[in-house]
């Protein structure tokens, strides 16, 4: 073989007779994820969507810097039921004064955190765990599925809300930790059903056949395949960890009050609904309900460009 | 040469020109309804450089043996139940997992049946061809994709300086199949193993692509096994064949003594059953009944409930692989299983087993 470049010659030529009808030269090369990217574009609502996910990182990144006002501040200008929306402050203030816009914006650096790092955690372990259980298979498959199918049948509310008052302590990290550590077996499925489809794959056969280890035909080979439907499930678990951030909150279960995400704001507008200061609760929940139809938008749009079946 | 095609089945490592050498081989799987004997007892050997083209019908287990010398029988359901695979002075059968997986793509390279769905959508070419070659060569990734462009363009694909950077949807079947080649050429195996490498091409491409292996075997001095259905592909493109038949190799031999004179009546089957032999207007001669059930196999010869020419002995018992009596010159080298051609006086008389397996084959005949 030492040889190849003199004596491919003949057999290049040999097998140009049955090459020209297969020169179909792309103009450009196009990866899967490219193409998905494409799909994804013409995609309105998810463009959209998008969109506004991208402002919401935006604002929760340099929200806080360029804030008017400090959240935390309560001015001694009491004004009972707080100011409607006005060029000063663009939300209202609350009971004591505080700006609802400040709130609004340093919320999203809260929310979106315990959202988004709560789904990268579920999304970590949830794909470790599908990928080693549905390429393995066997007894580990039936122990980790054992363990997923117990996790599925606690009541979820309740661990909830008894592990955020006892780990949570109002903390971002614990609370980041256990949602994400709740959230990852429906991942686990999702990767394992994908991994006992595709490990019959017959690139996954050719893999093995050309020498490749198991570990790096779980996650090089197959994972990238199985991606997809976990991409869209992840969306899904972020705009979900939100509102159950938002939820938990309201119930004091959450972030304590001397921090601001969301659902405290949420939750210390209470008393809007008797007082009618709207401004007060309508701003903390539109940014919630906001970011999870986004969310949920650039799912939907995901879903279709990350199909095999659906094309250009 | 041609004794050592033919040689006895002993223990121990084969002698060094022996390449490959498959002993006793019995892949059996455990489902649902009990045991499916895939491969029982199959033998045969490539000498280095030499090409064998195995056939049989569907079903036969000619997948199966590829894909134990490649020890990618998945256990459970299936189960290496006996045999030695002795390759390159090593029984394949004894490595560790470790051991075995330097040797697939390293020594031994496997083409497969499906070019369509056997490259990885989400990688270009190039990264599959230079992961193989970087599995296990030592040399960078700019190296590795070196390698995937040569041999690219040993396998006849032009441009392969813009191909290794496309992916496989852009390609088409013929193409595909060429890069599987390439990939399985990277490492410069001692063995080429092709499962049925053009089934599902069309029928141009087809040829290009047994010429593209015959003239790529020629140059490397790679040996080949080829795997196949198709008695055509046989006579154009090997020198030597088995043939299997139900999990057994029935007869094997170089190409011309095989295909012009076979000894085994199920050979004799399938070269009546080629159509182009049959004048227009005229049946096309096919061999009566089915392939037996694999959960009862007939306990003497197994094609017998088919065979035209089944005797006694048939019935009962197994015959041997060996080399067909009365034999001539040409026949040197060459096996078959089939007891009209072993000695009268070595054929096992009448028993009082004969009559239960004479049953038994009825029931499984008809």
């Amino acid at each position: 073989m030492a040889t190849d470049g003199q004596a491919a010659a003949p057999v290049a030529a040999a097998a140009d007779r049955g090459a020209d009808s297969d020169v179909e030269v792309a103009l450009e090369s196009l990866g899967q994820w490219q193409l998905a990217w494409r799909r994804f574009k013409r995609h309105r609502l998810a463009m959209a969507g998008l969109a506004i996910f991208l402002l919401m990182i935006v604002v929760a990144i340099v929200g806080p810097i360029v804030a008017p006002y400090n959240p935390l501040n309560i001015p001694n200008s009491k004004i009972p039921g707080g100011e409607p929306p006005s060029l000063t402050h663009l939300f209202g203030t609350d009971d004591v004064g505080r700006d609802v816009f400040t709130m609004v914006i340093n919320g999203a650096r809260i929310s979106l955190a315990i959202g988004g790092f709560s789904m990268l955690i579920a999304g970590f372990v949830g794909v470790a765990v599908g990928a080693i259980s549905g390429y393995a298979g066997g007894i580990v498959d039936n122990v980790l599925m054992r363990v997923v199918d117990v996790l599925f049948a606690i009541p979820f509310l309740f661990v909830i809300l008894v592990a955020a008052r006892f780990f949570g302590q109002g903390q971002v990290i614990p609370l980041v930790l256990i949602f994400g550590l709740l959230s990852w077996p429906l991942i686990a499925r999702l990767v394992r059903a994908q991994y006992l489809s595709l490990r019959e794959a017959d690139f996954v056969e050719a893999a093995r056949a050309v020498g490749v280890g198991n570990m790096r035909i779980t996650f090089r080979h197959i994972l990238p395949n199985a991606l997809g439907p976990v991409i869209v499930a992840m969306t899904l678990i972020m705009a979900g960890n939100i509102v159950l951030e938002a939820f938990v909150s309201f119930l004091n279960f959450g972030i304590s009050p001397d921090q601001i995400s969301w659902g405290n704001a949420l939750s210390n507008a209470q008393p809007a609904l008797s007082l009618g200061n709207w401004w007060w609760a309508f701003f903390p929940g539109m940014a919630i309900a906001l970011t999870v139809i986004a969310i949920n938008f650039v799912g939907d749009g995901l879903r279709d460009a990350l199909d095999p079946r659906s094309h250009l | 040469m041609t004794e050592e095609l033919a040689g006895a089945i002993g223990s121990g490592p084969p002698g060094p020109d022996v390449l490959l050498e498959v002993r006793g081989l019995r892949t059996h799987f455990h489902v649902m309804d009990g045991t499916v004997p895939a491969v029982d007892g199959v033998d045969f050997r490539i000498l280095r450089g030499r090409t064998l083209g195995v056939v049989g019908e569907s079903g036969c287990g000619k997948s199966v043996t590829a894909l134990t010398i490649m020890r990618l029988i998945d256990t459970p359901p299936g189960e290496i139940v006996a045999g030695e695979i002795w390759f390159d002075g090593r029984d394949l059968l004894r490595l560790s997992d470790e051991e075995m997986r330097k040797v697939r793509g390293n020594d031994i390279a496997m083409i497969f049946q499906e070019p369509m769905t056997s490259l990885n959508p989400v990688f270009t070419i190039g990264d599959q061809i230079a992961e193989a070659v970087r599995l296990h060569k030592r040399v960078s990734q700019r190296e590795a994709l070196n390698r995937a462009i040569e041999t690219l363009s040993l396998v006849g694909i032009p441009l392969p300086e813009r191909r290794v950077r496309q992916y496989p949807h852009e390609m088409s079947g013929g193409m595909r199949q060429r890069v599987m080649i390439a990939m399985a050429l990277s490492c410069d195996p001692k063995l080429l193993i092709a499962d049925e490498p053009t089934t599902a091409l069309d029928v141009t491409i087809q040829a290009q692509i047994l010429e593209l292996i015959k003239e790529i075997q020629q140059r490397t001095g790679t040996a080949l096994l080829l795997i196949t259905h198709d008695l055509g592909v046989v006579a154009e493109t090997v020198q030597d064949v088995a043939v299997m038949y139900a999990g057994k190799v029935v007869e094997r031999g170089k190409v011309d003594q095989v295909l012009l004179d076979p000894k085994h009546p199920y050979t004799e089957g399938l070269l009546t059953s080629i159509p182009s032999h049959v004048a227009r207007g005229q049946r096309l001669n096919v061999i009566k009944g089915t392939v037996p059930n694999p959960f009862r196999m007939p306990t003497g010869c197994r094609f017998e409930p088919r065979c035209p020419y089944a005797f006694e002995p048939c019935r009962s018992f197994e015959p041997p692989l060996e080399l067909p009596y009365p034999a001539s010159a040409a026949d040197a080298g060459r096996l078959a299983a089939c007891w009209r051609h072993v000695a009268a006086d070595r054929r096992p008389g009448p028993s009082a087993t004969s009559h239960v397996g004479f049953a038994v084959s009825q029931r499984i005949g008809s």
